[in-house]
Formats: C-alpha cells, structure tokens, sequence
C-alpha cells in the first residue's frame, strides 16, 4: 500500500525504537522482570500458606488487591472512554495521544482482573463463577462487564493498528527481522487501502468507539456497585455510580499524561507530543478533577451533616489524623486541589509540572480506592471486640505489598513491549490533508 | 391437615424432651457453669461423669471426649431443601444471659473450630453512652431477606425452606463478598490455619449441614446446627447454655424450647416485648431478642471472672467504672 512521505518520515524517526531493544530497554526489563519475580515468590507464598500470610482478617476482608483492581481497571476504563470520545469526535489534536491511550485501556484491564484472582480464597475454583453462576450476585455482574469490556478493548486497540500494521509491513524504511513481517502480515488481515476496506474500517472503528463510551459507564458502575449493594456505611451509596466512572475517567486520563511526558522524554517526541497537546490534557483533568471534586465533595457533606450513627463513624476515621485524616487530606489535595491550580494557572501549565500533578493525582487516586475499601470494613455495624490486633486493623503485608508492586512492574513491561511492537503515534493517522 | 399439624407437634414434643435429656448431660460436661470461679474449677478436674447407656455413671479423662458426627445420611438436594414444614426460629434471652461463654465452647467442639474462631460471640452491648450495657450472645440470624444469599455469586450459600441460611463448603470460592455483605458481621473465613479436621470426617465429603470438615480458603458460620434437629436434638449453644438463655424451635408449630422449658414462640414474643436486632435494615432475622428487663444476674458478674485476654475485649464498653 501507499505510505505517505510524511509517514516515511515518522517512520524513520521510530524505527530505532521498534527495530530492536536498546541496552536501556534491556536493563528496564531485567530490573521489572525482578520486581515482578519477587511477586511470584509472594504469590507462592500465598498458595502454600493460604490467606494468612495477607493482612486481611474476618473484618477486613479485602485489601491491597480489591484496591489495586479498582485502580487498574479505573485507569483501563478511563484510557478506552477518552480514546472513544477522541477519536469520535475526531478531536484534531488526538492523533499522537490515541495510541498510548489504547495501550493504556488494554495493558491495565490485563492486570487489574488479576488482583480478583489473588483475593479470592480459592482460585482454583474460579470456573464455578461461569458453572454455576447466579444472576443476581454482582460479582456475576462484574464478571460478565469486565469480560465483555476486554474484548471491546482488544477490538477497539486492534481495529485502531489495523493500518499501522499494514504500514510496518510494507515499509521498506524498517529493517526488520522476516518473522517481524510476517507477524505484521498477519495482523494487518490483507489491508491494502483500497476504498471499500477504508470504508469498511472507519465506519467499525466509529462503531467500536461508539460502543466503547456507554460501555465504560456501564462497567464501571457496575463495579461501583459490588460496594454500593452492601448495607455498609460509605459504600451503601447512590453517588457510587457515577462517582467511579469520573473517578476512572480522571484516573485514566492522568496516566495517559504520565505515559505521554515518559515516552516525550525517551523518545524524544518533541515534535509529536508539543507542549499543547500537554495543555490540552490538562484542560480536560481539570474539568474531571472539578467534576470529581464535586462528587467528593458532595458524597462526604451529605454523610457529615445527616451524621447518622454508623456514616459519622466512618467519618470520624477519615477526619480523624490519628486514623486516616492525613491520607484523606493528601488524597484530596493530590487528586482534586493540585490538578486544577496547575492547570489553571497558565505559568504552571508546563509539560513537567502538568505531568508531575498527573502522577500526584494518580497516588491520591490510589489513596482513595484505599480509603474507600479498607476504614468501612474496619467500622462493622457491631463492635468487634476483639483482641487480635490484625483484626481489628488492617496492614498490608509485606506479600501484598510484593504482588502489588508485581502489579505496577507489569504494567510499565508491558507498555515497554508494546512499543517495541507498535510506534507510540498511529503512523496511518499522519495523513497529507489531515494536518 | 389439623391432624397433620397435631401429629407434627406431637413428634416435635417428643424431640423436645430428648432436648431435655441432652441438655442434662450438657450440663454434667459443664458442670463449673457458674461464673465465678469457673476458670479455676476447669483446670482442676481433667475429668468429667458421663452416664452410659446402661445407666452406670462413669469417668472419662475430658481429653478423650470427642463428637462423633454421626447423623442421617442426607443428600444434597435435602441439604439444599431443607427438613420440610419447619421454620426454625431462636429466641435470646438477655435477661438471663451473664457471658458464661458455654455456648462459645460447645459450638467450637461441635464444629472443630479453633479456639479463636467463634461461630457463636458474645458481645458487650452499650447502645448509648448512657445506656445500659448488656451482654449480647449472637449468633447467624438466617435473614429471611438475606444480604449473604443475595450477593453469593455461584449459590455456595444458600436459603431453605425450614428458613437456614447454610454454605456449602465445597462450592465456595472465598470471595469473601457475603461477608462483606452481612451487616452483623456473623461470616468467617479459613484464613490459612490448621484446620481440625476429625479423622471420622477425614473421608468425607463436607456437609453443609455439619459444616464439618473445614476447607481452607472458604467462608464458615453458625448454622443452627440443622444435623441435631435432623435426630430430634437442639442445637448445641442451647443444651450447653447453664441459664436457658436460647431458645430454639419452630415458627410453624409456635413452639420454642430452651431445653428445660418449652413455649409458645408467639406468646413469648408478646409477653417479653421480644424484637429483632435493626429491624430497619430490612433482612427479616429469624433470631429475637428478649429485652435484659429484670435480670438475673448484674452486669458484672459475667465480666469480673473472665481471663485478662478476655477482659480486653470488652475494654472499650467500660464495666471497670
């Protein structure tokens, strides 16, 4: 097929980066591969041991993982609604943010489902949910979204490289090795550009864009509402809704940031990633941040000033600094306060500074999944009158710790590969009259 | 249909004096039920009086002393259904209750748990800070509206028609949601500790109307031991209970018995003010409650006898002044 010398262009500029795996790759790596291992040792720790050698007790029963599932697949579900909402609005400053927004929605909707399996007490009868599911439980519910979200996901990623694919194949600029071609061959279906393929191909890549948006707001709920269904104080909750999807939204939309100023800098994307396309993304945090301020804001006063018994005892924890009145206070000022200054103000509208609150928010958003789950099982409608201290307080142990940040060493791997597979900017979508 | 339900009471009668009987020999095993001084009496005699069936009194060494799980073999589908025509309803009385703390240790031993595990709790209640404290003996409710149930994603836990809310061990995939669920925080998990597992149910199958034997990575909880009540027997925290503070029976035939005394369900409830614990919250229990009017003991007396470890927990409440 045709390849633009525009596209000829960008395809020089990235072919060192898809060609081979540069010593710096290698070291990232072998230094994730060993985060990652070391998580595998804990995960044997656990299947050997049991449940025990977590944190979680007859109170609090989920921990670190239900948290980082909620972060991961809030992030995965972010990535996928703004890469939906891009590219059908075929907003004119997309075109370098779609990829890494795509990657981003499948590589985290990979690893957060895999945090469910580490919580649950036996995994190895984790096909009784599809033998003997019940429809009414929402974990069914979860089950059926978080699956039916993946493929989406993996379609929408897909049907967006399509082009791409075909491009690397037929390049003759990329020295790559033949099982590269061929690998590429295959994935690009025969797609030569010929007008009834383009047609073909817009109209299912607006089609799954289209899917994608109600998707996302619908699985996303749905996993608000596996807390929301309890009669617990601080979940028992109708803003749960809508508040996760904002949340998952606005989490998303800041890792893509982080991954655009991380791939700008090694890669030197100058030129594709400017410093408007910064901006641009910050617009959009500080509307979600303003929008998640709102839903915090609002969620906590109701809960405050109708003080019913239970609601005020979780609140009391949150406000209280000897409990986690500091970790609600940095979580608020990460994820609601310092987005919206920074952006706000056209001095700090920097790419470093936009990127460094991207990431504050990215912890305080993780501090609140955290907040979210652990006080409220520690506040049962009983007392606990217990005297073992780990079941009375929840502390992540050192093997939750280790899977987590197992987690994390994924995600960033993965990302990394990736890269290596496909350009970070769709090259298809530098066409001559779309500037 | 009226000869039907006659004949029902009848036969529940007479499964209740066999009741009778069992909570006499309960109290022969915990026979240093008083509060004070209890500790110290159990440490000192190692031995308990068992009555043989040929009516010779005996002693046994307490070491040897174990529960033989030998109950009607049931299928699956009767575990799942339930025993037909019952509805099986508790009521706890708070008047009578001094945290004796037998019917924590009788359901350890029906059920194989651990020391620490306790199916059925007693907690120390203050409903206000000027309130009243008052001991609290709870066990599962079996909601009729039940949060577990609904919530329970491959029908491990499950409603019947006799009203109990049991789990079948084998299906549970310890996704811990049900507990998470149940507000009065009754569910709990095998965490990853040696599990007692009895060498007669070794072999077995686990029975979720046993709940015997545990399976690591599962949820467990009191499940008004429907084995008993299959061979006429109450449930074990009743018999063992020194003060009848349990009453346990059937909400069809209007009839509870605490093992000494026998009466009518309704008119219990009418003539005690009995309530069920937050109604508001919608789950139908099927355990009530007598109010702590007119009690037979002082507050204290189920406190000041207890070990320190023990102690500790109530610390919160107050009862030191």
């Amino acid at each position: 097929m045709d390849i633009s010398k525009k596209q000829t262009a960008i395809l020089q500029k990235f072919a060192p980066y898809i060609e081979r795996f540069d010593a710096r790759s290698f070291v990232w790596i072998f230094l994730l591969s060993l985060v990652i291992l070391v998580g595998l040792y804990a995960l044997i720790q656990q299947i050997v041991e049991g449940h025990v050698v977590t944190g979680m007790r007859d109170n609090v029963v989920w921990g670190l993982y239900i948290v980082n599932f909620i972060f991961f697949i809030g992030i995965s579900y972010g990535g996928a609604i703004l890469a939906g909402m891009l590219h059908l609005f075929k907003v004119p400053w997309r075109r370098p943010i779609m990829r890494i927004a795509v990657l981003t929605a499948f590589i985290s909707a990979l690893i957060g489902p895999i945090f469910i399996i580490l919580c649950i007490g036996r995994f190895d009868r984790l096909h009784y949910l599809l033998i003997h599911a019940r429809l009414q439980s929402p974990i069914f519910w979860d089950v059926v979204a978080i699956s039916t979200y993946l493929i989406g996901a993996i379609l929408f990623m897909y049907l967006l490289m399509i082009k791409d694919f075909a491009i690397y194949r037929d390049s003759d600029v990329l020295n790559l090795p033949p099982w590269r071609r061929n690998l590429y061959r295959a994935l690009s279906l025969n797609y030569q550009g010929t007008e009834s393929q383009n047609k073909q191909l817009a109209i299912s890549k607006n089609l799954i864009a289209l899917i994608m948006i109600p998707m996302v707001v619908v699985v996303s709920s749905v996993l608000s509402w596996i807390f929301g269904m309890t009669l617990r104080p601080g979940w028992h909750s109708t803003i749960f809704g809508p508040y996760f999807v904002l949340a998952a939204i606005y989490s998303g939309a800041a890792v893509i940031v982080i991954m655009m100023w991380i791939f700008r800098r090694a890669y030197k994307l100058k030129d594709y990633l400017t410093d408007k396309h910064f901006a641009y993304m910050g617009y959009i945090l500080l509307s979600l941040g303003a929008g998640y301020g709102y839903f915090t804001f609002s969620e906590y006063l109701t809960s405050w000033f109708g003080s019913e018994r239970w609601d005020s005892e979780v609140m009391e924890k949150l406000f209280n600094p000897a409990e986690y009145g500091w970790w609600f206070l940095i979580s608020n000022i990460f994820s609601i306060i310092i987005p919206i200054v920074v952006v706000a103000f056209k001095k700090l509208r920097t790419p470093n500074l936009i990127s460094l609150a991207a990431l504050l928010l990215v912890f305080g958003m993780w501090v609140k999944r955290y907040l979210i789950v652990v006080p409220t099982l520690e506040t049962p409608l009983l007392p606990i009158q217990d005297t073992r201290p780990e079941y009375i307080h929840y502390s992540a142990t050192w093997v939750e710790w280790a899977l987590s940040f197992a987690g994390l060493a994924t995600f960033i791997l993965f990302f990394i590969v990736m890269a290596k597979l496909v350009t970070i900017v769709t090259v298809s979508d530098y066409t001559e009259k779309e500037r | 249909m009226s000869e039907l339900s006659e004949n029902g009471r009848r036969d529940f009668l007479k499964k209740g004096a066999l009741g009778v009987s069992l909570a006499a020999w309960g109290q022969l095993i915990f026979s240093c039920s008083s509060g004070e001084g209890g500790e110290a009496a159990a440490e000192a005699s190692d031995t308990v009086k068992l009555l043989t069936p040929d009516g010779e009194l005996v002693e046994v060494d307490k070491k040897h002393l174990k529960h033989i799980h030998k109950v009607e073999k049931i299928s699956q589908q009767e575990a799942r259904a339930g025993i037909p025509g019952k509805k099986f309803v508790m009521v706890i009385d708070l008047a009578r209750c001094n945290n004796a703390r037998k019917c924590i240790s009788a359901c350890q031993a029906m059920h194989h748990l651990p020391s620490e595990k306790e199916w059925v709790t007693v907690k120390l209640m203050k409903d206000s800070k000027d309130g009243a404290p008052y001991w609290f003996p709870k066990t599962c409710f079996h909601c009729d509206n039940p949060p577990c149930v609904k919530v329970c994603p491959v029908n491990a836990t499950y409603k019947r028609q006799d009203g109990l809310v049991l789990i079948d061990s084998e299906r549970c995939i310890g996704c811990k949601f049900c507990m998470t669920a149940c507000p009065y925080s009754t569910r709990t998990f095998n965490w990853g500790e040696e599990l007692d597992i009895p060498a007669d149910t070794e072999t077995h199958p686990h029975n979720p109307e046993t709940s015997v034997p545990s399976r690591p990575g599962t949820v467990e909880k009191c499940d008004f031991c429907p084995d008993m009540v299959r061979m006429g027997k109450l449930p074990d925290c009743v018999t063992a209970c020194p003060n009848g503070v349990f009453y346990f029976g059937d909400q069809n035939e209007d009839v509870v018995t605490n093992g000494s005394e026998t009466v009518r369900f309704s008119q219990l409830i009418k003539d005690r003010s009995g309530y069920r614990y937050m109604e508001d919250l919608g789950t139908e229990p099927r355990v009530w409650y007598l109010p702590p009017r007119d009690r037979i003991f002082p507050v204290e007396r189920g406190y000041e006898s207890l070990p320190d470890e023990v102690k500790e927990r109530y610390k919160n409440v107050g009862l030191d002044g």
